[in-house]
């Protein structure tokens, strides 16, 4: 088992806890800036999707999995930020500037919301962002002007500089600004959770009562995870625009935020990592089942198309599971993988035994 | 003038009156406890000094200021720093989190400085790792630092739970039954660690506790309450040997 040797205080404030994981980051990022070079047109659109859900998935990470509010409107942040990066777009604004305001109006919009909603919590807080949602869905018909109404609208193509970053004309552009835009969040991400801030939010989300009396102003903490949740989703959301290309207010639909919610809840709560490890399930497993129901088809002769609800059972069933059987998720289940191979052969089968225990905030309530 | 002043100080939930009437005055340096039996009103009062509840009727005033109209997250800055009989820590952090969160109320850069992580958001992460890491040494929590909370044996909570709120530096701390459910050596080491936290940093202590051997050892004056009634204030030994207190400790008057 690897041992870090400490010699200051910086050890533990950086990001990483040593060169090695440092070095795993930089890797990574340097294989999905090569993507284009090694896989085909398909997978890499499929990979910017994939970029996309975990940008989303952050942004309702901050608010689910670090500061303990659930929410299931998070589709129409998504719709705000879309129609809000394509309105400014039609009237003439670059992508480079309207882009940033999709993400700070979304935001705001969040934390405006957010000052009466955060009196509620648990499933209240739950039902009030899903009135939201219906509220924002009827709003973006009745718009007609900005947002086509049901027709729907076309996303301009971006350009920076000059450099076209169309999603069907030059994909290897398109996905490469949204890598850049999800590495950005993500480190503005990573840098927020080991700050006062991140450290804030967590206080929340564990115990109210004890955060109020450490000074923390839990209306406040609660309306600023919104807002900063709301602008990832809203930014999040102008690129699905861009990457859809012509949508209208169906794309946005409640399946989204359930989506959304399954993104965080599988990956698993409270890791940056499960919002990635999420998205990357979420938008692989349709194709998977394509596959399937393809291989199928030529072994048997059996059409699995007639079965119109098969997604929708297999995630149904895979997060039964997860809630059953791994309620850290994807990446709880890695980290407990980590340790085993690490402990080799010390490992325990009850060490990570779940000992029962209430959330106190709900015991305080 | 006296550092916490508590003023005929009352609450009523519907027709229950959990504290009625009590006021007391707790003198800069001291150790000041409060006693009695359960369902008195202690934690009450503990709750009501740190606004977690608003009072019926009477005036809290702390170092001069009336704390009364305060909301609970503005009472911290103040210098007022609160354990909680029911461990209330952040279990999913580690131990090392958990006192950094108890410096909130020093924190100072926003939330746009804290992810952009600017220089300014390191240094003052520096320094506040430093005094934390002075109330981990204070504390003997050093084996502890990295542990989670959720892992931790309920002694190592307790002191843990101590450790966060003198992290927030305060003049006044609040322990609420700091010695319950610990063995006899760990409440020892309590009553040592609030010797030193009134000589060394100069504390003062307010503190409910049902223990009293470690009362009288700690405490420079004790008021006992029952039925959210004050009974009796003085030294450990005038209360303890007061008859109303014997009283309500015992259910019935006492044949000497």
């Amino acid at each position: 088992m690897k041992v870090i040797f400490k010699t200051s205080y910086d050890n533990d404030i950086d990001l990483h806890e040593d060169g090695w994981a440092r070095g795993r980051i930089a890797l990574l990022v340097v294989v999905m800036a090569a993507l284009p070079f090694l896989v085909g047109e398909y997978y890499l659109a499929e990979a910017a999707n994939t970029l996309i859900w975990s940008l989303a998935g952050m942004g309702l990470m901050v608010l689910v999995g670090h500061t303990g509010q659930a929410s299931l409107g998070h589709a129409a942040f998504l719709a705000i930020g879309a129609y809000t990066d394509v309105a400014l777009m039609n009237i003439g604004v670059p992508w480079i500037i309207s882009f940033p305001l999709a993400g700070l109006a979304t935001g705001l919009f969040g934390a405006l919301v957010a000052i009466p909603a955060v009196r509620m919590s648990g499933i209240y807080l739950a039902i009030a962002t899903l009135a939201l949602f219906v509220i924002v869905e009827e709003m973006v018909i009745l718009l007609e002007p900005i947002t086509g109404g049901v027709g729907g609208l076309m996303a301009p193509s971006i350009e920076i500089f000059g450099v076209n970053f169309d999603r069907y004309t030059n994909l290897n552009n398109f996905y490469w600004l949204c890598l850049a835009v999800v590495v950005a969040v993500t480190w503005l991400y990573a840098n927020l959770l080991r700050s006062p801030t991140g450290r804030s939010f967590l206080a929340v989300r564990d115990s109210e009562v004890s955060a109020r009396a450490l000074g923390i102003n839990i209306t406040r903490t609660r309306a600023l995870a919104f807002g900063l949740s709301c602008g990832m989703t809203g930014l999040a959301g102008s690129l699905l625009g861009h990457y859809i290309a012509y949508f209208n207010y169906e794309l946005f639909s409640v399946f989204i935020s359930i989506n959304l919610l399954l993104v965080v809840t599988i990956g698993g709560l409270g890791f940056i990592q499960g919002a990635f490890m999420g998205a990357i399930l979420i938008t692989a497993v349709p194709q998977l089942i394509a596959i399937l129901r393809g291989t199928v088809n030529d072994l048997t002769g059996i059409d699995l198309s007639v079965l119109p609800g098969l997604d929708t059972l297999i995630f149904s069933a895979i997060l039964i599971g997860f809630i059953i059987y791994e309620p850290a998720g994807l990446w709880g289940r890695w980290l407990k993988t980590r340790v085993w191979f690490q402990l080799f052969p010390l490992a325990r089968r009850d060490m990570f035994r779940r000992q029962k225990s209430y959330l106190k905030t709900e015991r305080q309530r | 003038m006296s550092l916490l002043e508590v003023e005929d100080l009352a609450i009523h939930f519907g027709g229950v009156k959990a504290v009625d009437g009590v006021s007391f005055a707790v003198e800069a340096g001291e150790v000041f406890s409060i006693i009695g039996p359960n369902g008195a009103g202690k934690s009450t009062i503990f709750n009501l000094i740190s606004r977690l509840y608003k009072p019926t009727r009477g005036k809290i005033m702390f170092d001069g200021r009336d704390i009364t109209p305060l909301q609970a997250h503005e009472i911290a800055p103040l210098g007022l720093a609160r354990t909680f009989q029911n461990i209330e820590l952040f279990d999913h952090s580690t131990v090392l989190d958990n006192l950094l969160m108890g410096r909130h109320t020093h924190r100072s850069t926003n939330w746009v400085q804290d992810m952009l992580f600017v220089p300014a958001v390191r240094r003052a992460e520096r320094a506040h790792r430093r005094k934390v890491e002075d109330v981990i040494e204070f504390l003997e929590l050093e084996a502890y630092r990295d542990k989670l909370i959720a892992g931790l044996p309920y002694g190592v909570r307790k002191v843990v739970e101590i450790g966060r709120a003198l992290a927030v530096g305060p003049k006044l701390i609040l322990l609420d039954e700091p010695a319950s459910g610990l063995s006899v050596e760990e409440s020892q080491e309590v009553a040592y660690w609030i010797e030193d936290m009134r000589r060394d940093m100069g504390l003062t202590v307010l503190m409910v506790e049902h223990d009293m051997s470690l009362v009288t050892q700690v405490s420079d004056r004790v008021l006992a309450v029952a039925n959210g009634q004050p009974l009796a204030q003085g030294s450990p030994a005038e209360v303890q040997s007061d008859p109303r207190v014997m009283a309500a400790y015992l259910g019935t008057e006492v044949y000497t």
